[in-house]
């Protein structure tokens, strides 16, 4: 199935709200997953006979697991407060995809099933039956959520669609519709340990070659230890680090911090991926295995401290839920916290004055930052109140002389989401993730615009890879979005008497 | 005993206790389903005490809607305030002898001007469901209905101002609904609309989307402090999956 043709987004100077277009993108959804790959995830093949009993029944069960669910299901006042947040309604302008929009898909039937009103006069109150048109809805429009929870945060209530997309991924897995990339990509962890399918010796492989671009670069011996015991730190990134563009670099600048700090470190192959698909499809059992994959690599190499690489919906796994799902922790070193994020190692370095920098490295670029939405809006660094917002940018301060952040309205709590996280970031649904970036794009154009920014830095895999397309498709250059630690790696002074 | 009066009084009972029932019960399924992960958004204070003074902003301030949409906060908080303010002017039809402070000539006056209030910010709210294109279309009959019929309890309470009723009278009756010695409710049209207004509304609260307000002290995003790392934050559904494995 080629993926059709579509209007490009012109880059505008000033957002105005969009005119909704009802129905604008319902064509777009992505592959459905095959029977194989449901089947290792505990899922049905395909639709099954009576999938709306079984659906039905899935929702009244999370609606007892999840108090965010019920709650948000039957406090939404149809205010319209978020209906001009999320990046794919201003992208796209399909009313479904305002967080309100997309709640009411499920609502609806929550209150046809579950609520009085809706039983009895559903017309009045928006009640609608699980049809199989609802469900393709469904299937539709909640994988045009990427789970960013920008809305939550301007809801006066709290709404978080994140919440109602989850549960619907995984009321539709319970019924035998998954998506084929979340549920293709979590199988390969169960399997071989990343999500990029790549087994121990291509891994060690690519380690080695890391070793050698480095010595070969600056003419020190750091190295990339794999499946080493007793390391101080246990490192767990998202695999696209060890060889995708540019986020090897950020994990070459990694090791240099480790290298620098005399930190013994390594990564392991049974955890060699951070990120953690079970969240996009709402599953708390598979989210809970993935995470456990960590726990056991920790206990096998007997390493003191978890350290996770740049990756921003592994982060909110790793920062919020890692320690329930997989806890606890005792047999690592109390003096650190667990899990901690690469910038708090940094950072904490940093200030220690353990790691020393050449700010002039970095002249050739004038930087801005994207806060990733799963880091901004789920997590914390350094256990201060806006952590996850000043300590990467104080260590982008520490290492360049040029920075200059976004419109505030864009930025921090209310960044806009790169437009592929969530788990979208598939060729199948490249149109919604270019109209998604669009709010992303105009803000980073004003701010070349303004401040002649040259480079644009991130801490998370998906944010990378999906600018490295966007940037492209909107006239940027590709290399103009880099890692935040490849800034730290080029600045760093290393210390050169070892070799 | 008249008719009305029997009807009234019967009926103000069953949407008490509708109310009061339905709204508690809400109360003890948010409170019993467990909330599995942790999810606050930011700032998400590290404690309870700040938590609570986070709640309260949201509660007082409307503090998240501020930042999204200035027309939305301007009508709801004037809406919700001026709400309060009647409120408290209504709290002397149901207190005898009356609580001084209910009594007091600012808060009476204030009472009664917020009903214009009340009125000019639901008109508002209702504009933006009209004109504003992305509401409109979020928009059900109910959330239509729902601001119609809180707009007809404000005006026609406003209009006992000039269609006199024996207030003295309607506090007798409910003070006698309260300790169960009945008198006769007056028998005014504007006074009786009213009452049958109130009366609906009390039904669909625990039915209606009015629940935002009990779900705003529920909501996890808001409630929840951000103490993942420092403590497991397990539910019991969640703890037995542990044991199988």
């Amino acid at each position: 199935m080629a993926v059709k043709e579509f209007e490009k987004p012109e880059l505008k100077d000033y957002s105005p709200i969009p005119k909704l277009v009802v129905e604008a993108t319902s064509h777009l959804a992505p592959f459905k997953s095959k029977e194989e790959f449901q089947k290792s995830l505990g899922y049905p093949g395909e639709l099954v006979e009576n999938w709306q009993d079984i659906a039905l029944n899935k929702m009244g069960d999370l609606l007892k697991k999840y108090r965010s669910l019920r709650v948000y299901m039957d406090s939404c006042i149809q205010c319209g407060a978020c209906t001009d947040k999320c990046h794919y309604y201003l992208g796209t302008k399909d009313p479904n995809n305002m967080p309100v929009g997309r709640q009411n898909l499920m609502r609806g039937v929550y209150r046809k099933h579950f609520t009085l009103p809706g039983k009895y006069f559903p017309k009045l109150v928006g009640a609608i039956d699980l049809t199989r048109e609802v469900l393709d809805d469904w299937y539709s429009y909640y994988h045009q959520c990427s789970q960013c929870r920008r809305c939550a945060v301007f809801c006066p209530i709290g709404i978080d669609t994140a919440e109602v997309s989850m549960a619907a991924r995984e009321i539709m897995d319970s019924v035998g519709v998954g998506q084929k990339y979340c549920n293709e990509i979590i199988g390969k962890v169960h399997k071989i340990g990343n999500n990029l399918g790549l087994p121990e010796p291509a891994l060690a492989d690519t380690l080695e070659g890391l070793e050698e671009d480095v010595v070969d670069d600056i003419g020190v011996d750091v190295k990339f230890p794999l499946d080493v015991k007793d390391s101080d730190v246990l490192l767990v990134t998202p695999s696209a680090d060890f060889f995708a563009e540019p986020h090897v670099d950020g994990l070459i600048g990694y090791a240099k911090v480790f290298h620098q700090a005399g930190i013994s470190w390594t990564l392991s192959s049974h955890a060699s991926e951070a990120a953690n698909f079970g969240m996009f499809i709402g599953s708390y059992d598979n989210m809970r295995k993935l995470a456990l994959r960590i726990r056991e690599a920790a206990l096998e190499l007997n390493v003191k401290r978890i350290v996770f690489g740049e990756c921003g919906h592994a982060w909110r796994v790793a920062y919020s839920f890692l320690n329930t799902l997989a806890g606890p922790f005792d047999f690592l070193d109390p003096r650190y916290p667990v899990p901690q994020h690469i910038c708090e190692v940094t950072h904490d370095l940093m200030n220690k004055n353990v790691l020393q920098f050449d700010k002039t490295a970095n002249d050739d670029k004038i930087i801005t930052f994207h806060d990733s939405c799963n880091v901004a809006r789920a997590s914390n660094m350094g256990d201060i109140i806006g952590g996850q917002f000043s300590l990467p940018r104080d260590i982008i301060k520490a290492t360049t002389n040029n920075f200059y952040d976004m419109e505030e309205e864009t930025i921090k709590e209310k960044t806009f989401c790169c437009g592929g996280g969530g788990g979208l970031l598939t060729d199948d649904l490249i149109e919604l993730r270019m109209k998604g970036a669009q709010p992303r794009m105009e803000a980073l154009k004003r701010v070349i615009e303004e401040h002649g920014v040259t480079h644009m830095a991130a801490i998370c895999a998906i944010c990378k890879s999906q600018f490295s397309k966007a940037f492209q498709y909107y006239g940027f250059e590709l290399d103009q979005i880099i890692s935040l630690h490849n800034l730290v790696g080029d600045a760093l002074i290393m210390n050169k008497k070892e070799l | 005993m008249s008719f009305v009066t029997i009807f009234y009084g019967i009926s103000f009972y069953v949407a008490t206790l509708i109310l009061f029932i339905g709204v508690a019960y809400r109360i003890y399924e948010y409170s019993t389903i467990p909330a599995p992960l942790k999810i606050p958004t930011p700032p998400a204070p590290k404690t309870k005490p700040l938590v609570a003074i986070r709640i309260f902003r949201e509660v007082v301030f409307f503090e998240s809607l501020f930042s999204a949409t200035k027309w939305t906060w301007l009508f709801g908080w004037l809406f919700h305030f001026a709400l309060l303010l009647a409120a408290f002017r209504h709290l002397r039809y149901f207190t005898d002898p009356v609580w001084t402070w209910v009594s007091w000539e600012i808060v009476q006056a204030a009472g009664h001007y917020a009903g214009y209030v009340m009125v000019f910010g639901l008109f508002g709210l209702l504009a933006r469901r009209i004109f504003v294109d992305r509401v409109r279309y979020i928009s059900n009959p109910s959330d239509y209905l729902m601001l119609i019929l809180i707009i007809s309890i404000a005006i026609s309470g406003l209009m006992m101002k000039w269609f006199h009723t024996d207030i003295y009278a309607v506090k007798q009756f409910f003070i006698g609904l309260m300790y169960f010695s009945w008198t006769e409710l007056p028998n005014d049209f504007i006074l009786l609309l009213h009452l049958s207004l109130v009366l609906l509304l009390m039904i669909i609260f625990p039915y209606s989307k009015l629940l935002h307000a009990p779900g705003l002290f529920f909501s996890p995003t808001r409630n929840q402090t951000d103490t993942a790392r420092d403590q497991r934050h397990i539910s019991d559904w969640a703890k037995s999956l542990e044991s199988k494995k």
